[in-house]
């Protein structure tokens, strides 16, 4: 057992609240919400490995910070939707967005 | 005792007890999250995960990835989604669920899902690496970004301002 295991383990059980959290929840900011966990849980892999990783190096870093940029676009477009939906249904339950199914 | 001097072990140094700390205020607000039924009171616990997950950036030797957190995640994004809450359905209280075999169903593939991740890193093998990223973390980061990976920059900086633009088009308020 490493000291990286720990921060490996730590990752996953984020990862799978964030996987929970996605799949049953109705609200849609919540969704969003946790899919900003996941994406944290991946952060935290990246950076762990690049500090007790097989080839340690500031790359896992680097990426790390290229991934908050593409959440941060992701939580400003999310919102927008939204904010553009419950402007045109009044609703922000997720089970509610199904008007591509009929 | 095995476990005592296992105990004794993990304690004795510093970083392990903040690490501990951390970790437990990470998943705490992570499961409150979860459990909360107040969509603010949602957002508020995840903040507290991204601060802590700032800390153990801290203890990776991360420094400026510790503090880009703070200020992405739990700041900015943090007060984005309380935004958003605010323009829309405020009142809305989280239903409990009405599927559960939906949720057993999920609960079982998740649960499924991390036995295999711990598996799989209970058998790895780590080598023992002794390499330092603390001393002048930002230097060094800003180097390679701006000498090995300045195309991703340069392109990350296009799909921001992209993104911003076409969020400000989907939110704006059509004339009629």
């Amino acid at each position: 057992m490493n000291v990286i295991a720990s921060y490996l383990i730590l990752a996953a059980i984020l990862f799978c609240i964030g996987l929970y959290g996605a799949l049953t929840k109705r609200h849609a900011i919540i969704v969003l919400l946790s899919v900003e966990l996941m994406l944290n849980a991946v952060n935290l892999n990246l950076v762990a490995f690049s500090r007790w990783g097989i080839v340690p190096n500031l790359t896992g870093q680097i990426f790390s910070l290229f991934n908050m940029t593409i959440a941060a676009a992701e939580v400003g477009v999310g919102i927008a939707i939204l904010i553009a939906y419950y402007r045109s249904r009044g609703s922000s339950n997720v089970r509610d967005m199904n008007s591509l199914k009929r | 005792m095995q476990w005592i001097d296992n105990m004794l072990g993990f304690f004795g140094s510093g970083s392990n007890i903040m690490f501990l700390v951390f970790a437990l205020l990470a998943i705490g607000g992570a499961v409150f999250m979860i459990n909360f039924t107040k969509v603010v009171h949602m957002v508020i616990s995840l903040a507290v995960t991204f601060i802590s997950l700032a800390g153990i950036y801290i203890l990776l030797q991360a420094e400026f990835v510790a503090v880009v957190q703070v200020l992405i995640y739990a700041s900015a994004i943090t007060i984005l989604m309380i935004f958003g809450i605010v323009m829309t359905n405020h009142q809305e209280i989280e239903q409990p669920l009405a599927r559960p075999l939906h949720q057993v169903l999920v609960v079982i593939g998740i649960l499924a899902f991390f036995g295999i991740v711990f598996y799989s890193v209970q058998q790895a093998v780590f080598p023992d690496s002794t390499v330092e990223h603390a001393v002048n973390n930002t230097e060094k980061i800003g180097m390679q970004l701006f000498s090995q990976h300045v195309i991703p920059f340069e392109l990350m900086s296009a799909l921001l301002t992209v993104a911003f633009i076409g969020a400000i088009i989907i939110a704006k308020r059509e004339e009629e």
